[in-house]
């Protein structure tokens, strides 16, 4: 008698077993659950990214560069980025490597966005000549406003205190732990006082592009070190 | 310097116009580009094929010889070219390294010839990417064998002066080097052989006597037996304190595999003449009898196939472990199945789970004993489920597994080799690049000892002689450094001078200092007013005999001193700024 319960029981394991197993089946054929993660990754590998310039008619035409300077910008610029964009990692790279006693990630990261002017995430020739033409060829008010675009990391037309101290933490990073005086916790807060205390003219907390340009205008000392990179190239 | 990027160096310097109206003080000069020469192509004839290339190409890497003055040596004024004697094909991997920033070895070319190519373009071998680095390390860890090899047969001859302790050392490590040796040798060996043959022998049942049981020959022939074996572990006595007094380090021999089988080996026998009066632990004694087949691993100082096996066994370790790991695994799911599963049957073999162990693993192997079977209709179901499982997991893929065995060894051997010469090499790339790390550091130091000698007019060769001539991309790169340094107000030092600094920090404060300091950490100034105030007491120059006394004392007291003329040229360089800045006021 008991045995025959025992049986019937053992002939049910094997029934939910096999129904155990048929339902996963179902899910992974409806694709709810995967099993292995490699097919996410086929999928990616298709979008290689590349990317051909305009012409170089048209970006002397954009830009204030001549036809030669363009030759050599670009190769420069093919050389290190064969597929024609930088993502941000590898501009990353590149920057860090400017200054090695430091962190150069974060400044480099909003370098990244203040280039990358229509946000897709990757700095492609145009971008990377345009920038490098307000910066080197512009004038003062196209620069200003390059830098002014740059400390506004979220682009809405105001510099906050905690924008500017996050630029200027970013800055302070470049310079590593060695240097000379020590480099404090509230150094950067400090700096950034300092440059409120200037800049703000209402004294209502933010820094707007007028205000910015204005003050800028009006110091000597930043008029003199904008004319300092024009013979760069 | 980043010589890697340095097409983007002009980016870098014009991104730095993000800095200007967040700094306080005036920026530093740029470095003028005098020689505005226009990016020409220029020729390299080496061996008679004509290699071009931009000049801005070879540029980037200052310190080889292509992208130095170095060339010059090799310009050629008739053809207008740069002739070089060498071989055109490991040139246009050196030409590569130039355009792409990457180093490649190919792998038809000899790997001597391709260093010396290397050596002679002054590119360091650390640079071989990652792609073709293994490569060239593999070859040239095989090449340096082969010639040690060849060193060694040569190393073989008796020296004339080695005295009777090395001799023996060598003799037992090497048995060609002399015929004593080899005889040696080849005794041991057949002693060896002797006293496992005689353990086994001894337990076989010989010949019956009037007695009705057989007996193993051991208890008949035991006056024979025991001989044979105190003569065998009398030789291998000698010959084990013979070994530890030839030994150049006792210590680490008595350490070695080697000598722990011999002792193990020879143990039993003496603990057997020790013990035999007790009855208590002849049984022990018997089971102590077993260590003496470890005899037959003393066959290892003769065999080197055993040794390399021992030592594959010793490595495949880990993957052993998880095949067994994975087997348990399934035997546990199928033995909890088969005891579930016949449960129910009457008379069932399978009276608890580690009692299924026994079927699963009988069945897995395809052995099938066939002393436990199942009754029950799902026991049958379950057991040819796992008898085929045990098919697929075990005897199909034995070869796959031990081929993944070897390629997942000798990829985890590389893995390591790899790890551990990654630190090496980034430390050997570090220090070739730690000159032109610090190079801003050390060109700031020039230029300070320049103005010391300026502010103290010596002679103009020993200026001369400060004066190192840097490139125009380095004088551009620390412009932009020194930029930098104005925009935050602080400096680059090096380690010394920062663990100094630090040293001062927590130290009392000099009287000299510390109101100046205090009175100007408080206020909003400026980087330059801080310096300017602190110092506006004393304009002359009776300041850097002052600050010179509480620096010597701190570096009396730290033990890495810096070097004294640093001392004086940074308060000089302090002391210039003041002077600028009070000139500004």
């Amino acid at each position: 008698m008991l045995s025959a319960i025992w049986e019937t029981e053992g002939l049910q394991t094997v029934g939910i077993v096999v129904l155990v197993f048929a339902s996963i089946k179902l899910l992974h054929l409806l694709g709810l659950i995967s099993f292995s993660e490699d097919s996410v990754e086929d999928e990616l590998e298709l979008s290689a990214v590349r990317h051909r310039p305009e012409g170089l008619e048209q970006l002397e035409a954009q830009t204030r560069f001549s036809r030669k300077e363009l030759q050599i910008l670009y190769r420069g610029f093919k050389n290190e980025c064969p597929s024609g964009v930088v993502n941000e990692e590898t501009f990353k790279d590149i920057y860090s490597q400017f200054f090695p006693q430091g962190d150069a990630s974060t400044y480099a990261h909003f370098l990244f966005n203040a280039f990358d002017t229509d946000h897709n995430g990757s700095v492609s020739f145009e971008d990377f000549v345009m920038g490098l033409s307000i910066l080197l060829r512009g004038t003062i008010q196209e620069k200003l406003n390059w830098a002014f675009n740059l400390y506004d990391i979220n682009k809405d037309g105001y510099i906050t205190k905690e924008e500017m101290l996050d630029i200027m933490k970013a800055i302070y990073d470049m310079m590593g732990k060695c240097t000379y005086p020590v480099l404090k916790e509230e150094t950067p807060r400090q700096h950034v006082e300092v440059f409120f205390q200037k800049m703000d003219k209402n004294k209502d907390g933010v820094v707007t592009i007028d205000e910015f340009i204005d003050c800028c205008q009006n110091d000597e000392n930043i008029m003199r070190s904008m004319h300092l990179f024009e013979n760069v190239l | 310097m980043a010589t890697g990027v340095a097409a983007w160096l002009p980016f870098a310097r014009a991104a730095a116009i993000g800095w200007m109206p967040v700094a306080n003080c005036p920026m530093p000069v740029a470095p003028r580009d005098n020689s505005k020469r226009q990016d020409e192509l220029i020729i390299l004839n080496v061996s008679g094929r004509r290699f071009q290339t931009w000049r801005t190409t070879l540029d980037r890497y200052p310190d080889t010889l292509l992208g130095s003055s170095e060339k010059d040596f090799f310009y050629n004024e008739e053809s207008k070219e740069y002739f070089f004697d060498r071989d055109p094909d490991a040139f246009r991997s050196i030409l590569n390294f130039y355009r792409t920033g990457k180093l490649h070895y190919p792998r038809h070319e000899c790997i001597s010839a391709y260093d010396e190519e290397l050596t002679f373009f002054g590119i360091i071998p650390e640079i071989i990417g990652d792609c073709c680095y293994e490569e060239y390390k593999d070859r040239k860890r095989e090449n340096l064998e082969r010639l040690q090899d060849d060193q060694e047969e040569n190393k073989d001859q008796k020296l004339p002066n080695m005295n009777f302790r090395e001799t023996m050392w060598r003799a037992f490590e090497n048995p060609h080097t002399s015929t004593m040796a080899l005889v040696f040798y080849y005794v041991t060996g057949f002693f060896i052989a002797i006293s496992v043959i005689t353990n086994v022998v001894e337990t076989v049942p010989c010949g019956t006597t009037a007695n009705q049981k057989d007996m193993p020959c051991g208890e008949r022939y035991t006056v024979a037996f025991f001989c044979m074996d105190t003569a065998c572990v009398m030789i291998f006595t000698v010959e084990y304190l013979m070994r530890l007094f030839a030994a150049p380090s006792r210590y680490r021999f008595m350490r070695s595999v080697m000598s722990i089988i011999d002792v193990v080996a020879i143990l039993p026998y003496y603990i057997g003449l020790v013990m035999t009066n007790n009855e208590d632990v002849s049984g022990a004694f018997v089971t102590l009898r077993v260590f003496r087949v470890f005899r037959i691993f003393k066959f290892s100082r003769h065999s080197q196939g055993l040794r390399i096996l021992g030592y594959t066994l010793k490595s495949c370790a880990s993957e052993l472990g998880f095949l067994l790991f994975s087997l348990t695994m399934a035997i546990i799911i199928f033995a909890t199945v088969m005891f579930y599963a016949e449960k129910g049957s009457s008379s069932s073999k399978f009276t608890s789970i580690p009692a299924s162990f026994w079927y699963t693993i009988v069945t897995m192997t395809t052995l099938g004993y066939g002393d436990m079977v199942p009754k029950t209709i799902a026991g049958k179901i379950f057991g040819s489920i796992c008898s085929l499982s045990g098919v697929l997991v075990i005897a199909l893929p034995v070869p796959v597994i031990v081929s993944n065995f070897s390629r997942i060894y000798h990829q985890n051997q590389r893995a390591d080799k790899r790890r551990a010469q990654k630190k090496a090499r980034l430390a050997r790339i570090r220090i070739s690049k730690s000159g032109s790390g610090n190079a801003f550091i050390q060109c700031k130091r020039n230029g300070l000892l320049n103005e010391l000698l300026e502010l103290t007019d010596t002679e103009e060769d020993e200026q001369k002689l400060l004066t190192k001539s840097i490139s125009l991309l380095e004088s551009q790169h620390h412009h932009l450094l020194h930029c930098l340094e104005k925009t935050t107000a602080h400096e680059f030092v090096d380690e010394q001078m920062y663990e100094q600094n630090c040293l001062e920090t927590v130290l009392p404060n000099y009287p000299s200092r510390s109101p100046s300091i205090s009175s100007q950490d408080s206020s909003a100034g400026t980087c330059c007013g801080r310096r300017g105030k602190r110092n506006s007491p004393l304009p002359n120059a009776s300041l850097p005999s002052t600050h010179q006394g509480p620096l010597q004392e701190l570096s009396a007291i730290h033990i890495q001193c810096g070097d004294p003329p640093f001392h004086t040229a940074r308060d000089i360089y302090i002391f210039k700024i003041n002077k600028k800045y009070l000139n500004i006021i």
